[in-house]
């Protein structure tokens, strides 16, 4: 491969070229404020070319050889808990500014615009609470099952991790998701856009297992009660038939490893397709019973206001929706020319089916390639080969699922819903690029 | 003993191809019976239809008298609640009582959407009370204190009268009189479960919004209709330093370049980093009261006085009340000595953010 004579100047130069030699030893053995500096330096370094020092002889960062292939390197177990690298910092949960103002009750967001494939890191898995977490001691857990069923039971994680578990991928969504865009553009990326979306491999033992052990009367009892062991003791009316399908879990694996304390460690209930407040964290008991509960979070909150003022009660679904995650809002391209465009796509009702792109803010689209795997109810990764040109353009994905829903425009949902609902906003995204490079979000007609 | 069970054991027996002899006792040692005890300490969920209700009274004056110290201070003397907590009282007319529909949501007369406006069922309130009230000392009021605090919110909202007696019984009045009783609908959707014609809730899972695909020529112009206004470029930070330092793209540099300085060359401030990591602000606000004093009150009120630090260090250690109002704030144990230190330091400095 060579690279040809004429090649599109960068718009911006890779950070390591901002540094010098001497500064890339010093953030190499730990000392990360070079950085910091080094990009407020680089504030005004555009279209410099490539910026770094190359010569003639070639890219120093070959010829001159760097501390890591000259010294003896770190010790085995050094960090006993592995973490990212020092220079992955800025991928962190963050919480949008203004959104809420008690820390207890509020979110923090899933950095979408640098995650890869499907499954979220623990570590940043999106956090919504009611009343605060607690690291909970598992030791003093219990599962109580009560109501319509022959023997109220009481399961300690011990009893619990003995059953046969599964372990299934499944995306988890904010039903608020997306929900500070409803009337207007408010919020610059996708991480403050889309973040409350999370995917991992949750292990636990189906509740069914469960209902069925403690003689649940699923004639009569047609709902389930899940309660939390938090302050709030958060309460969500669950239908019978997700139970039995056997897609409901009570799970404690997260990843491979215990549930984080942020998301309901040591037990939370998994209730695929379904928004993330009846994934009921520090899962505490659940009952069986023969009507909806009408609790707080499906009366007060978690209702969709349409435009005549009626509220839609009990909305649980999570419908098809997709999303840009590169390019995307608050990112600016480095160069013209070939690009990579990646995202997620995921339906409560069930598989991905397609995805398609635009580039020219929807006039025609073209069919993005969809990763494997591609499961029900769980993020699908998409790409779509690109070539930018340095014009102006329009990025969108719009994802179909098995039904044949087809995830719809802001025109056509506020059509419907109005734009104050606050819930299950699952409209088309789109991003702007400017002649500059630079990615913003826009809503289009 | 406890019986185990049914579907679950054919499932296994059938997929294990055994020839168990038929038995509840199938995961033998899991499990076992809840005495009526624990099934009382747990079960308190009320219903709508009243199912769970405790028996038990609270009149409006003594319901006034626990929100004054229990609940004004994130809730507003008259439910209007401070800049920090939505608002539960407002937006409800003596019509809509009548009616059993918030008029004000449909119009959009009023500038927020309260509890009041929008709870169908007086129950749902009873039970959100009961179970996550007062928010830093949560199942702590006995059922007469629930029923009394509800009452002083049903009369604030115009819905009970001053002389009002709640309780077991009158409740159930009362939810002819809940100003959006009537304002809820289950048609449509989004409920995952059996439709209202198979006895369940909704329409068995029908779209509302319809989309088609259509790949070429789908329409002749673009406009944009909304994006972010430059004012609010800095909203969210430097998105510089929330995106990756490798790859196809970086993240905008949304600071101005003296912006940038100042938070390259300050160091981290590690008593904001405690105040934060140490779930402080869950109860105090950087300038404003949460649950107790902002950060900012606290600077003003001692960083002239002698002793200070000290004096704070021993407040956060062994906890304190009575000295911004009567909630308790519980002793911080979690500190190390150094981080205490430093958090007392941030704050007597105006609690200064980066």
């Amino acid at each position: 491969m060579s690279v040809p004579s004429g090649w599109p100047g960068r718009i911006r130069p890779a950070p390591e070229h901002f540094l010098s030699q001497e500064e890339v030893r010093a953030v190499a053995s730990g000392r990360r404020d070079f950085l910091r500096s080094a990009f407020a330096l680089a504030a005004g370094a555009t279209l410099a070319g490539r910026a770094g020092a190359e010569t003639a002889q070639g890219d120093p960062a070959i010829l001159e050889l760097p501390e890591w292939s000259t010294t003896l390197g770190r010790p085995v177990a050094a960090t006993p808990y592995g973490l990212p690298s020092q220079f992955e910092k800025a991928l962190a949960r963050r919480q949008s500014p203004g959104l809420t103002r008690v820390p207890g009750s509020s979110v923090a967001f899933t950095p979408l615009q640098g995650l890869f494939g499907i499954i979220t890191p623990s570590g940043l898995h999106f956090e919504r609470h009611h009343q605060g977490w607690h690291d909970i001691d598992p030791r003093r857990h219990r599962l109580m099952i009560n109501g319509l069923v022959d023997t109220n039971a009481v399961f300690t994680m011990d009893e619990l991790m003995r059953l046969p578990p599964v372990s299934r991928i499944h995306f988890i969504e904010c039903g608020a998701n997306t929900g500070m865009e409803w009337g207007n553009v408010a919020v610059p990326t996708v991480q403050y856009t889309h973040g409350m979306l999370s995917c991992s491999e949750f292990t636990g033992v189906p509740l069914q297992v469960l209902l069925d052990m403690c003689g649940a009367d699923f004639k009569r009892g047609r709902y389930i009660l899940a309660e939390g062991a938090d302050g709030s003791s958060m309460t969500r009316t669950i239908p019978m038939e997700l139970v039995e399908s056997g897609e409901v879990l009570v799970a404690w694996g997260q990843n491979g490893e215990m549930l984080r304390p942020e998301n309901g460690y040591p037990l939370r209930l998994v209730v695929p397709g379904v928004q993330g407040v009846s994934w009921v964290k520090w899962l505490r008991r659940i009952e069986v019973g023969d009507q909806p509960w009408g609790t707080k979070d499906e009366s007060i909150h978690y209702v969709d206001m349409m435009p005549d003022g009626l509220h839609r009660q009990y909305t649980s679904l999570q419908e098809c929706k997709s999303v840009i995650t590169t390019p995307s809002g608050g990112q600016v391209l480095l160069d013209q020319g070939f690009h990579n465009i990646s995202g997620l796509a995921w339906s409560g009702r069930g598989r991905i089916e397609r995805v398609d792109v635009s580039v020219d803010g929807g006039k025609n689209w073209m069919p993005a390639r969809l990763e494997e795997p591609v499961l029900p109810k769980a993020l699908t990764r998409f790409n779509c080969d690109w070539v930018w040109e340095g014009r102006p353009a329009i990025l969108q994905s719009r994802a179909v699922d098995e039904t044949g829903y087809v995830q719809p425009g802001y025109g056509q949902l506020r059509e419907v819903r109005g734009s104050a609902s606050i819930y299950h906003n699952n409209a088309i995204q789109s991003w702007k690029i400017s002649e500059a490079g630079e990615v913003s979000n826009v809503h289009i007609r | 003993m406890f019986t185990y069970a049914r579907v679950a054991l054919l499932a296994l027996l059938l997929l294990s191809g055994s020839a168990v002899a038929s038995s509840f006792d199938y995961y033998v040692g899991i499990g076992r019976e809840a005495t009526p005890d624990e099934v009382t300490a747990w079960d308190i969920d009320v219903r709508p239809d009243f199912v769970g209700l405790p028996r038990g009274r609270g009149t409006v004056d003594e319901g006034e008298e626990l929100w004054e110290q229990q609940c004004a201070f994130c809730h507003g003397t008259f439910g209007e609640s401070n800049e920090v907590f939505t608002p539960l009282i407002g937006g409800t007319t003596a019509e809509d009582i009548q009616s059993g529909r918030v008029r004000a949501l449909a119009e959009r007369s009023f500038p927020q959407r309260t509890t009041m406006m929008k709870a169908p069922t007086v129950a749902t309130l009873f039970d959100y009370i009961r179970r996550a009230m007062p928010w830093t000392s949560p199942k702590s009021l006995s059922d007469d204190e629930v029923y009394a605090v509800l009452a002083y919110m049903l009369n604030l909202a115009g819905i009970v009268p001053m002389d009002y007696v709640l309780d077991e019984e009158t409740i159930r009045e009362v939810q002819q009189r809940m100003p959006n009783r009537n304002g809820m609908t289950t048609d449509h959707g989004l409920w995952p479960g059996a439709s209202a014609a198979e006895g369940g809730i909704g329409n068995g899972g029908v779209p509302d919004v319809k989309n088609v695909v259509c790949m070429e020529h789908c329409k002749e112009n673009v406009e944009v209709l909304s994006e972010m206004p430059d004012h609010a470029r800095g909203s969210h930070g430097d998105l510089a330093a929330q995106n990756r330092l490798i790859g196809p793209v970086r993240g905008q540099q949304t600071l101005d370049p003296a912006q940038r300085e100042a938070a390259a060359e300050n160091p981290v401030i590690e008593g904001e980093q405690t105040a934060r990591a140490g779930g402080c602000m869950i109860c105090h606000g950087l300038e404003e009261r949460i649950v107790g004093p902002g950060f900012a009150e606290i600077a003003v009120r001692y960083s002239e006085k002698e002793d200070a630090a000290d004096y704070l260090v021993g407040r956060i250690r062994q906890g304190s009340t009575g000295v911004w109002g009567s909630t308790p704030m519980p002793p911080q144990t979690q500190l190390k000595d150094e981080e205490l230190a430093q958090l007392v330091h941030w704050i007597l400095s105006g609690a200064p953010t980066q």
